[in-house]
């Protein structure tokens, strides 16, 4: 490498200094790191401040907007509607987390034996997390039909429902139901998978010695297996709570948040308020109330980041 | 034998029924977008026979909606967007994870925590913003809308993996590369990111899965037919009012799905070494 050449020339110190400089670490650093982060700063930075901006203005779409304070907060606060739509956010938010931690738990201690064609089964079980939100949608809409749902079919022959079954997506009730499954659905196999892994990390030889001290099989799975599944635990649940939180996907195709508002997240209602209204301002207000939720978030990935 | 028979009864109940009930779960809704796609109409709204198998199958729904709509410029514009904004934020990755992973300079360990931290920031924060930006810069209705904005949630995403990945890299080839005279850029560029394929090949599935899933900014960047993405292509134009078509749905739900599960397909191994990370969106 001619690079290597050395020593430079008295008339090329200036070239050589640069190279120099170049080559240290905090230099090169903020050289290979500049245009990345002054694209993030520009299309996400700018954005997210705008956004504050935003949500303290009177902003119909296509008008200039007018500097309004907190109006718009006082308002999200006064609305009924609003007040039903943070219910919802926390309540699907909480009931879906539980069900995919349960589920996922359970999924990964029955793959976490041996049985033939593992890996395939394994493959196959990931498909609802790698397919398109919208077009696995597309497939429950069709299953929880008013008039041809094949669930309903099925449930009228076993005699357990009187024809014509339940409308799971008119009933407020069962709407909520039905998203939180669907919910659950497609994020399981995440958890299990990421769940079996962590199991998989546990040495055989703890449970030989919880099973000689006379541990039956919950004890094992209660003292062994959840205390050392802990971190991975907590790591899932994190990352998995506020994509749940600030769903959008599947509720703007499956009910836009009907019936009677009983399933608008925070999301789907600010989109509603924002694009529907043409309420920017308002629409802006009542986005950013995913943001406490995700500062608490990041104090705890903060802490996490920490400890390791 | 009553020991092997209590044996079997055992393992039913601790892996093949809970199993078999996993998979059903999961696997119907699969089965039913194919059935429902081959059915003819006549059977697909018919209550007189049963739901759950296909009596005349037919590709009259795939014909029709590969002739009636534009699918297949849906599936294009798709793929555009897709590898395009990957292959921006595979770069843009690497450029933030490498010196994150390998320098130690003031400042580092808040870059990382920022980049975490943008990582989970959720789109639904920032798309009424992002919608009036891109209106005032003209952008409305241009894949360039959705290629400058799917980034902003996967070039975080792919620094954060990549990251994770490279720490794990062992750093002796480049302290001998150091010592043989090499630059900090050329041995990074020609002897740490040859060894980190893996590494590319996972951040590199999940951000394409991730752009082929991305619904939101499409929906509201992409309002004419001919820009339009599959997911949104589907939604808008297979449903018109309360009329469904519910054969062409399905076909393009099957359809859509099956780019991102071929590449899957091939590259589970890193897709699940990638997501057991612990790094990863649900």
């Amino acid at each position: 490498m001619s690079e290597q050449v050395l020593p430079l020339a008295a008339g090329r110190r200036a070239a050589f200094s640069w190279r120099r400089l170049f080559e240290r670490e905090d230099v090169f650093s903020w050289t290979l790191m500049a245009l990345p982060l002054i694209f993030l700063v520009v299309v996400l930075g700018y954005p997210f401040v705008y956004g504050i901006w935003l949500s303290l203005q009177d902003r119909p779409v296509a008008k200039a907007g007018t500097f309004v304070g907190l109006a718009n907060f006082a308002r999200d606060l006064d609305d009924p509607v609003f007040w039903r739509v943070a219910f919802n956010t926390f309540f699907y938010t909480g009931v879906a987390t539980l069900l995919k931690m349960v589920g996922g738990f359970g999924l990964a201690l029955v793959m976490n034996q041996t049985f033939p064609m593992k890996n395939l089964v394994r493959a196959l079980m990931l498909l609802p997390f790698i397919v398109p939100t919208v077009l696995s949608t597309i497939a429950f809409m069709w299953i929880l039909d008013p008039s041809f749902s094949v669930f309903n079919r099925v449930l009228i022959s076993t005699g357990l429902v009187e024809p014509p079954g339940p409308s799971w997506l008119g009933n407020p009730t069962l709407a909520m139901a039905s998203v939180i499954v669907i919910n659950t659905w497609r994020g399981l196999p995440f958890y299990g998978i990421t769940l079996l892994a962590g199991l998989q990390t546990i040495p055989p030889e703890l449970y030989e010695a919880a099973t000689i001290d006379g541990a039956t099989a919950p004890q094992r799975f209660w003292h062994v297996t959840l205390p050392l599944m802990m971190p991975v635990v907590y790591i899932v649940t994190l990352f998995s709570v506020i994509f749940t939180f600030s769903d959008f996907q599947l509720i703007y195709v499956l009910t836009h948040g009907g019936p009677a508002n009983a399933t608008h997240l925070f999301a789907t209602y600010a989109f509603d308020i924002a694009m529907g209204a043409g309420q920017f301002g308002l629409g802006a207000s009542i986005a950013l109330f995913i943001l406490p939720a995700l500062a608490l978030l990041l104090i705890a990935l903060a802490r996490y980041m920490r400890s390791n | 034998m009553i020991v092997e028979g209590r044996g079997f009864v055992r393992k039913a109940m601790r892996l093949w029924v809970p199993l078999a009930l996993f998979m059903i779960f999961t696997l119907f809704p699969f089965y039913w977008m194919v059935i429902t796609s081959l059915k003819p109409n006549a059977e697909l709204y018919s209550r007189k026979v049963s739901p759950l198998i296909v009596y005349h199958p037919t590709l009259k729904h795939f014909v029709d909606l590969l002739s009636e709509t534009n699918f297949l410029l849906w599936t294009w514009n798709t793929m555009l967007v897709a590898v395009i904004s990957t292959a921006i934020s595979l770069i843009f990755g690497v450029m933030l994870a490498y010196p994150l992973a390998r320098m130690k300079f003031a400042g580092g360990g808040l870059i990382a925590f920022t980049i975490a931290a943008t990582y989970l920031v959720p789109q639904p924060l920032l798309f009424i913003p992002m919608a009036d930006l891109i209106n005032r810069m003209q952008l409305g209705d241009t894949l360039t809308a959705v290629i400058l904005t799917y980034p902003t949630m996967l070039v975080p995403f792919c620094a954060w993996l990549l990251l994770g990945y490279f720490k794990t890299v062992p750093i002796e080839l480049e302290d001998a590369a150091r010592i043989d005279g090499a630059t900090r850029f050329q041995t990074m560029y020609r002897i740490f990111l040859p060894l980190c394929t893996p590494g590319f090949i996972s951040a590199g599935i999940f951000a394409f899965t991730l752009s082929q899933n991305e619904f939101l900014y499409a929906l509201i960047f992409l309002t004419s037919t001919d820009v339009r993405t599959v997911p949104v292509g589907a939604i808008s134009e297979l449903i018109r009012g309360d009329v469904f078509y519910w054969g062409q749905l399905m076909a393009a739900a099957l359809l859509g799905s099956i780019p991102v599960a071929v590449i899957y397909s091939f590259f589970v191994e890193h897709y699940v070494a990638g997501l057991t990370s612990g790094s990863v969106k649900a």
